[in-house]
C-alpha cells in the first residue's frame, strides 16, 4: 500500500474503529443490564418469599433499642434515623480522638526514627516494624481483654493524676461544666482573635510598603490569649471541672468513657502512629542532603534549619498520604463491631438489620454513609495537592 | 537530639562503629542512651522470665493458675483445633497436603535459583486454587465431603487468604485495565467499581456479603459463609490490587507502546507482550504489601462468626475450663497469635522491600 492509499483509507479505519469501540460498549452495557435485570428479579423474588417490608419508611419508626453512648439525646423510643444519627457520631468521634491521638506519637516516632541517635532510631524502628505486622484486629484484642478488661473494680481503680481513675468500667476523667464566666471568656476570645487579624492584616500592609516591619509572634499570641484571661480573672472561670466520686462500689460524677472506646482509640492510634512515623521519615528523606549543608554553611543553627529549611519542605511531601492515613484509620473504626462500641457498623449493619428484616435498605445507608465522608475527605486532599501544584510554578 | 538525613551505606564494621558514636556524640545523646540501656535492662530481662524461666510447659487448665510466666500447655493442648479446627480427624492429611503446598509454592517463589517464576505464579493463581478446593471439600474422587462450616483454625486462614490473593490478582489487573481503557462506558464502570470498593470498609462490605448477596442470587442457591466472605474479600483486595497495578502501567514510557505499534503488535499483544511483563517486574513490591495486608485482614472473619487461626485462639481463651487459667493464659494466647502474624507479615514485607532495593538499584 502506498503513501496516498494510507491516507486515503485513513478515514474509512478510523470509522470502522469507532464502530468497532462503539459496538464493544453497547455489548459491556447489555450484558451489565441483564445481569442487573436478573439480580432484580432473584431480589423481588426473595423479598416475595421472605414476606418482608420494603422501602425507607423505617427511619421513621422507633428503634427499641438502647445505644451504650450517645453524643445527642436518645432513648429506646427514638426512630431509626435518631439511632443513625447517635451511630455516625460515634463513629466520627472515635476517628477524631483516634487521629488527635495518632498524629503527635507518630511525628514523635518519624522524628526518632531519623534521630543522631542510632539507639533511639532503632527502638522507633522496632515499634513501627512491631505493629505494623500485626493485625489490628489482635492488638484491640489484645487491649480490650488481656488488659483494660482485666483492670480492678471501680473500688480499687488505679488512680492517675489530675481526678483520672482507669478500672474495668472503664476510663472516669473530670467533666467540664458550664460555669458563670463562659459567655464572657467566649466572647473576649473573639475580640482577641479580631484583634490579631487586624494587627497581623496592618503588618502585612506596612510590610508591603517599607518592604521591612518585623512580624513579632509574640505580640500576636497576647493579643488572642490576653483578653479571655483578663475576663476569666473578673468574671471567674468559664468552666468548672465536676471530679469523679468514689460512693460505694461505683463513682459518681464525672465523664465515664466506657472502655469499649478506651480499647478502640487506643488500638487504632498506636496502629496509624506506626504507619505516620514511616510518612513523616519518608518526608524528612525527601530534603535533599544539600539543602540542609548548604544551611549549614550559611551558618544558620540546627533548630532554625529544621524548623525552616527541613519541616515546611517535609511537609509537603508529609501532608498527602497523612490524609490518606486518616482515611484508613476512619475505615478500621468499623472493627468496633467486634468488640461492641456501638459505632455505625454495629448499630446498623448489625442491629439495625437484624431489626428490620431490611438489609437491602439499611446496608445502602450504612455504604452511603462511609462513601460520602470517604469521598468528601478525599475530595479535601486533591485540592489540598492541586493548591500545592499550582504553588510549586 | 536533632534530624538527621538517611545514613550512607558503609561496611559492617563503620556502621558499628558510627553507630556506637552516635549513641554518645552530644551530652543529650548519651543521656538519652543511657535512658534507653537502662529501661531495656529493666524490661528485657523480665520478659525473657515471662516467655522461659518461669513458663508451665505442660499441664492442665488449672495448673497456670498460679503461673508467674507464660502459660505455654495452653497452646500445646489446643494444638489440633488451631490447626484444623473442626475438620474430621481422619481426613486432616488433606489440610497436611494444603500446607505442604503452601511451603513448597513460597519457597520456589523465593528461590533465587528457580527460573520461570511466572508459569509458577500462573499456575497457582489458574490451577492451583480450584483444585485444593476440591481436595479440601471432597466430595469427588472418593473423597468424603467436608463442609466449610466444618473447616478452621490455620487451615481456614490459609485458604481464605491464598483464595482472597488468587482472586485479587485477576481482579485487580482486569480493573486497572478497564480503568485504562479509551471507551467511555468500560472506564466508567471500574472507576465507579474500585472507588466504591476503596470508599466502603471491608467490615461494612462483609455484612453486605452476608446479608445482601444472597438475595440477589437465585432463590434456593445459599452460598456458605465462607463463600460469601471470599467474594468480600476479592473484591475489596481487587480494588486495592488495581490501584498498584495502575501505577505500574502509568510508570511506562509512552515510546513502550508507540514502539510495539510501530512494529505492527496489536493493542492485545502491545499488553501482554510488552507493557505487563515490564508493569509486573515494577509492581511486584506493592503487590506484596496487599498480600502483608490481606494476612492481617483475614482476622477480620472473627466478626461474621468464622473461626479461623485467631479466632480459634480467642475462642480457646474463652472456654470456662480455661477461663480459670488466669491471667496468664490470656497474655500467652495473643502473644502466641502475634509471633506467628508477626513472621508471616514481617517476612513477606521484607521480601517486599528487598524487592524493592534491586529495582532501585536497576534503575
Amino acid at each position: 500500500m502506498s503513501g496516498a492509499e494510507a491516507l486515503a483509507s485513513a478515514p474509512r479505519n478510523w470509522t470502522r474503529r469507532r464502530l468497532a469501540a462503539g459496538a464493544v460498549q453497547a455489548a459491556v452495557l447489555a450484558a451489565v443490564a441483564l445481569v442487573a435485570w436478573l439480580a432484580a428479579g432473584n431480589l423481588s423474588a426473595n423479598l416475595g418469599r421472605l414476606g418482608v417490608n420494603t422501602g425507607f419508611g423505617f427511619l421513621g419508626r422507633p428503634a427499641g433499642f438502647a445505644i451504650s453512648q450517645h453524643l445527642v439525646d436518645y432513648s429506646e423510643s427514638s426512630t431509626y434515623f435518631q439511632a443513625l444519627e447517635v451511630a455516625v457520631l460515634n463513629t466520627l468521634l472515635l476517628a477524631v480522638v483516634s487521629i488527635v491521638l495518632a498524629t503527635p506519637l507518630g511525628f514523635a516516632l518519624g522524628l526518632a526514627r531519623r534521630s543522631s541517635n542510632g539507639l533511639l532510631s532503632a527502638l522507633a524502628g522496632g515499634y513501627v516494624e512491631l505493629l505494623r505486622n500485626l493485625p489490628l484486629l489482635l492488638q484491640l484484642f489484645f487491649w480490650y481483654f488481656a488488659v483494660l478488661r482485666a483492670l480492678p473494680a471501680p473500688r480499687v481503680s488505679l488512680s492517675l493524676p489530675g481526678a483520672i481513675f482507669l478500672n474495668v468500667r472503664g476510663l472516669i476523667l473530670p467533666r467540664p461544666m458550664e460555669a458563670p464566666g463562659l459567655g464572657a471568656v467566649l466572647a473576649a476570645l473573639v475580640l482577641g482573635i479580631g484583634l490579631a487579624v487586624a494587627a497581623i492584616a496592618r503588618i502585612r500592609r506596612r510590610r508591603a510598603q517599607s518592604g521591612d516591619a518585623p512580624m513579632p509572634r509574640l505580640v500576636v499570641l497576647a493579643l488572642i490569649v490576653a483578653p479571655p484571661i483578663l475576663a476569666a480573672i473578673v468574671v471567674g472561670p468559664p468552666i468548672h471541672w465536676e471530679l469523679p466520686e468514689l460512693h460505694g462500689f461505683n463513682f459518681t460524677g464525672g465523664l465515664v468513657v466506657q472502655p469499649e472506646f478506651v480499647a478502640m482509640a487506643v488500638a487504632l492510634s498506636l496502629y496509624s502512629a506506626a504507619y505516620i512515623a514511616e510518612i513523616v521519615r519518608a518526608g524528612i528523606d525527601a530534603v535533599s542532603r544539600g539543602q540542609v549543608e548548604a544551611a549549614r554553611a550559611l551558618g544558620l543553627r540546627p533548630r532554625t534549619i529544621n524548623a525552616k529549611i527541613v519541616v515546611p519542605q517535609a511537609l509537603r511531601v508529609i501532608v498527602p498520604p497523612l490524609g490518606n492515613e486518616y482515611l484508613r484509620l476512619f475505615r478500621n473504626t468499623t472493627l468496633a463491631a467486634a468488640i461492641g462500641y456501638p459505632d455505625l457498623t454495629l448499630i446498623f449493619a448489625g442491629t439495625a438489620v437484624n431489626q428490620t428484616a431490611q438489609p437491602v435498605e439499611v446496608m445502602v445507608i450504612v455504604c452511603a454513609c462511609y462513601l460520602a465522608i470517604n469521598l468528601a475527605v478525599s475530595a479535601a486532599i486533591n485540592e489540598y495537592n492541586r493548591r500545592l501544584g499550582r504553588s510549586y510554578r | 537530639m536533632s534530624v538527621a538525613a538517611p545514613p550512607v551505606a558503609l561496611s559492617p564494621r563503620r556502621r558499628a562503629r558510627s553507630f556506637l558514636w552516635s549513641c554518645v556524640s552530644t551530652p543529650v545523646n548519651a543521656a538519652l542512651s543511657l535512658a534507653i540501656v537502662l529501661a531495656l535492662l529493666y524490661w528485657v530481662p523480665g520478659l525473657i522470665a515471662w516467655a522461659l524461666v518461669e513458663a508451665r510447659w505442660s499441664g492442665p487448665p488449672a495448673g497456670c493458675h498460679d503461673a508467674a510466666g507464660a502459660c505455654w500447655s495452653f497452646v500445646g493442648r489446643r494444638w489440633p483445633l488451631i490447626l484444623y479446627g473442626g475438620y474430621p480427624e481422619g481426613e486432616r492429611w488433606r489440610v497436611d497436603l494444603l500446607f505442604a503446598l503452601v511451603l513448597v509454592a513460597g519457597a520456589l517463589l523465593l528461590s533465587r535459583r528457580v527460573t520461570h517464576k511466572g508459569v509458577i505464579g500462573l499456575l497457582l493463581i489458574v490451577a492451583v486454587p480450584p483444585l485444593t478446593a476440591l481436595l479440601l471439600l471432597g466430595g469427588v474422587a472418593g473423597l468424603t465431603y467436608v463442609p466449610t462450616t466444618r473447616w478452621g483454625g490455620l487451615m481456614l486462614t490459609v485458604a481464605l487468604g491464598g483464595a482472597a490473593l488468587a482472586g485479587s490478582l485477576p481482579v485487580g489487573l482486569a480493573l486497572a485495565l478497564c480503568r485504562r481503557s479509551h471507551l467511555p462506558v468500560i472506564r466508567g464502570f471500574a472507576v465507579a467499581l474500585i472507588e466504591f470498593l476503596r470508599g466502603v470498609p471491608l467490615v461494612p462490605l462483609l455484612f453486605l456479603a452476608m446479608t445482601v448477596l444472597p438475595l440477589f442470587l437465585p432463590p434456593g442457591s445459599d452460598p456458605s459463609p465462607l463463600l460469601r466472605a471470599v467474594v468480600a474479600f476479592i473484591l475489596f483486595n481487587g480494588a486495592a490490587m488495581a490501584e498498584v497495578f495502575r501505577g505500574g502501567l502509568q510508570a511506562i514510557p509512552k515510546g513502550q507502546f508507540e514502539a510495539a505499534r510501530g512494529l505492527g503488535l496489536s493493542p492485545a499483544r502491545t499488553m501482554a507482550l510488552v507493557i505487563l511483563p515490564q508493569a509486573i517486574a515494577i509492581v511486584t513490591p506493592g503487590l506484596l504489601n496487599v498480600a502483608v495486608a490481606i494476612v492481617k485482614e483475614t482476622t477480620v472473619i472473627l466478626i461474621i462468626g468464622l473461626y479461623d487461626f485467631f479466632n480459634e485462639i480467642v475462642a480457646g481463651l474463652a472456654d470456662p475450663q480455661w477461663l480459670q487459667g488466669g491471667a496468664e493464659v490470656l497474655n500467652t494466647g495473643y502473644v502466641f497469635a502475634g509471633l506467628v502474624y508477626w513472621a508471616v507479615c514481617f517476612g513477606l514485607s521484607r521480601v517486599s522491600a528487598r524487592l524493592e532495593l534491586a529495582k532501585e538499584r536497576r534503575a
